[in-house]
């Protein structure tokens, strides 16, 4: 029988089966599964494959690529904004290259279901100048995983994956291959293509771009791009990535009558295009995220009225695909239905019943008509539910760690009483390095960690930061008189504020960690918690 | 044949229990199967919805078109209002006649009846209140699974080995349990969704 897996699930088992030695993330929607799923997997384990989370996407992919450096093949998971903060190590391997496989995972979010935006991971393998692959369906994502590495480890560069959330988060009957050994170990012959100074850097980047055109060949003779020209010279088709499931779905068994470029691959094979081009009267570009492809095809074929797709209007500029609006598009779909009842109201996601960060922001809010409603700077977590009716409480809400250093520019512009409120696990991931920069000048802003010893949005993840929290205030310069400790609940309500009040009222860093589990955590994971900060005390004994 | 079924509720009130049920049996009887589902932030009390498309043929689409939806089955009333346009015109939509209330402007429950009424084919079941005197509310989803079981193209034994099979970690109570809110439920329904196997 088949196994019924998601369609992160089938890339982790996928990347099992092709010899994988490492999987480095940081929990993020929707790229959350892939790790997971490698980390509860018996072979996984049998294997003694690396799983264990990293604090975030830069030092995840750092780690890859030194296990790369070591001749092992690894991964880097994430979700699309997490490209932005390892973004510096992404673009650098590419000039100096890989040794053993290493493939940059990257779900994108189009549609925003759980991210402040829908940029396209095309983008950055494009800037990166290294290959893409972009599976169209579950089975595609288990079975290109083996030839994402031997692409790697051929061409000695990071391939970059992409995945979106539709086909992330959806399941299908998948059926899994044969199954490779892991490399050994093996150090690279000369290792100064990793010592990227600029004598080096400059032969390195010409290895680089000299490499463009194997990579168009490597696309324009891979399965994964087909194409398929008939008769009808109408609407040529160019559909992307999961685009292609849509567009089968409407055409499905009509597809002979249609000229169809599959595109699983990039960069783009020109070959490819070139022929449909010819061939049609009008093409059509589909793709999920932003118009890469069409704007691509406008700069081939200098732009003109024949290149339809989500520039065109032809297909919506933003959010993402569906087959309605692919069906609309071929000019398939009239009919109408049924509208959604005027009496049916939103029911927007809101923080869980008893959950910690509620009585968090009824201390914060208790102020406001002191301090102003402006002036509390929100981070990335569950806690940014404190944006939403009823509580109003968070102003702002831009990237991971941003609470913390834009309170710091708004007391530097003079504001006065600036909160930040930032999650533990977000703090180790990116709060730190800014909480440094308040220290270095005493600037006069108030930070709350919201400690819930979880990556509580992801699905309750261990958080590096779990027993650390004091540790590494004290340690970045935090006077010990102003790190501060509550526990946000009902009874304590009076205390908290008054806590907050006289911390408001000091004119230098203060940080307060306000401390409680997340009520989604489950007993075991409580009392795994538990021994974890036991044995953290112990080491300093 | 191809059977395109909404899931619809509340994040926390189980309608991925009622998709793994659906998924296991659809595998077990060698069909084709598709089933996306809602992670992440939605999941915190926002409204959900999974896509479940079983086939005997190749599925394409994760997602089902507008219009295409054979059944639409809600843990709650208003969120089976929110995916009407993916509704057949002759399509089903069943119910759990309890209200999920978790924001401030949540409409009048008749408001909602109303509406649910205006489709020729529904059935609203009173799965909360059954699952109660079964002994836990929290099975209420497999009661509505039950209900709908008419309308699903997968045999009855199918379904039920299924169910034993997701619970199969839990206890010979918990199991028991299910399987009598499965049974409870499709007797509610029995003599309404007989039409659906009929056409």
């Amino acid at each position: 029988m088949k196994s019924l897996l998601l369609g992160n699930e089938a890339l982790a088992q996928g990347s099992i089966d092709a010899g994988l030695s490492g999987v480095y993330a940081y929990p993020g929607t929707p790229s959350t599964e892939i790790t997971e799923y490698i980390q509860k997997s018996k072979l996984a384990q049998d294997l003694k494959i690396h799983t264990t989370w990293s604090v975030n996407e830069k030092t995840a992919m750092e780690a890859a690529l030194g296990m790369s450096y070591v001749g092992k093949r690894s991964m880097v998971v994430m979700k699309h904004v997490g490209l932005n903060v390892a973004s510096d190590v992404f673009m650098n391997m590419a000039v100096s290259g890989i040794n053993g496989g290493l493939v940059v995972v990257v779900a994108d979010d189009p549609s925003m279901h759980s991210s402040q935006n829908e940029q396209d991971s095309r983008f950055y393998g494009k800037f990166a100048m290294i290959p893409i692959l972009e599976p169209s369906n579950q089975q595609e994502a288990y079975n290109v995983m083996s030839y994402a590495f031997d692409l790697s480890e051929e061409l000695q560069l990071p391939v970059l994956l992409r995945m979106v959330t539709r086909l992330s988060h959806s399941r299908a009957g998948i059926e899994t291959g044969e199954k490779r050994d892991q490399n050994g170990m093996n150090l690279p012959e000369d290792t100064s293509r990793f010592a990227l100074l600029p004598l080096n850097a400059r032969k390195q980047y010409d290895i680089l771009v000299d490499k463009k055109e194997i990579l168009i060949e490597r696309s324009e003779k891979s399965d994964l791009n087909t194409l398929k020209l008939s008769k009808n010279k109408g609407t040529g088709i160019i559909a992307c990535g999961l685009a292609y499931n849509y567009l089968m779905e409407n055409i499905g068994e009509n597809e002979a009558s249609y000229s169809v470029l599959k595109i699983s691959q990039y960069p783009l094979p020109k070959e490819k295009i070139r022929a449909l081009y010819r061939h049609c009267d009008k093409i059509l570009v589909m793709e999920e995220g932003y118009p890469v492809v069409e704007e691509l095809l406008h700069n081939y074929f200098d732009e003109n009225d024949k290149i339809k797709g989500r520039l065109s209007g032809d297909l919506p500029r933003t959010g993402e695909l569906n087959p309605t609006v692919v069906g609309s598009a071929l000019g398939l779909i009239q009919e109408k239905v049924t509208p959604v009842s005027s009496v049916v109201t939103p029911r927007p996601p809101q923080l869980c019943e008893g959950c910690g960060h509620t009585d968090l922001f009824n201390t914060i809010n208790e102020l406001i008509p002191e301090i102003g409603d402006k002036n509390v700077f929100g981070d990335i977590g569950c806690y940014a539910l404190g944006a939403l009716p009823p509580l109003n409480t968070i102003n702002t809400l831009i990237d991971m760690g941003a609470s913390i250093t834009m309170a710091k520019g708004a007391a530097d512009a003079g504001m006065e009483n600036a909160i930040a409120v930032i999650g533990d696990s977000t703090f180790t991931h990116s709060g730190m390095t800014g909480l440094l920069d308040a220290v270095y000048e005493n600037s006069p802003i108030t930070v709350i960690i919201s400690d819930n010893s979880a990556v509580a949005m992801t699905g309750a993840q261990e958080s590096t930061a779990v027993g650390r929290l004091r540790k590494i205030c004290l340690g970045i310069g935090v006077h010990p008189d102003h790190l501060k400790t509550m526990v946000p609940l009902k009874k304590n309500h009076k205390e908290n504020v008054e806590l907050l009040r006289k911390e408001l009222n000091y004119k230098g860093v203060s940080v307060i960690i306000s401390e409680r589990p997340c009520v989604r955590l489950s007993r075991d994971q409580k009392e795994e918690i538990k021994a974890r900060i036991a044995s953290l005390n112990c080491e300093c004994n | 044949m191809k059977t395109n079924i909404i899931l619809s509720g509340v994040g926390g009130q189980g309608i991925l229990t009622i998709a793994a049920v659906l998924d296991t049996a659809a595998l077990s009887e060698d069909l084709f199967i598709k089933q996306s589902e809602v992670h992440g932030m939605s999941q915190r009390g926002g409204a959900v919805q999974s896509h479940v498309r079983i086939s005997d043929k190749e599925i394409f689409s994760d997602l089902i078109p507008e219009g295409q939806a054979d059944l639409i089955l809600s843990v709650e009333p208003m969120e089976l209002l929110r995916y009407t346009p993916f509704l057949k015109k002759d399509g089903w939509l069943v119910t759990d006649s309890e209200s999920f209330v978790n924001t401030s402007n949540y409409p009048e429950k008749g408001d909602l009846f109303h509406q649910i009424k205006q489709h020729p084919n529904h059935v609203i079941v009173d799965a909360t209140e059954i699952a109660k005197k079964i002994g836990n509310s929290k099975i209420a989803n497999i009661v509505l699974l039950g209900a709908a079981s008419g309308i699903i193209p997968l045999s009855e034994k199918s379904l039920l080995e299924a169910i034993k099979k997701l619970f199969q970690h839990k206890s010979e109570r918990i199991i028991k349990l299910n399987l009598e809110a499965f049974n409870e439920g499709k007797k509610v329904a029995e003599g309404i969704t007989d039409v659906a196997n009929s056409n």
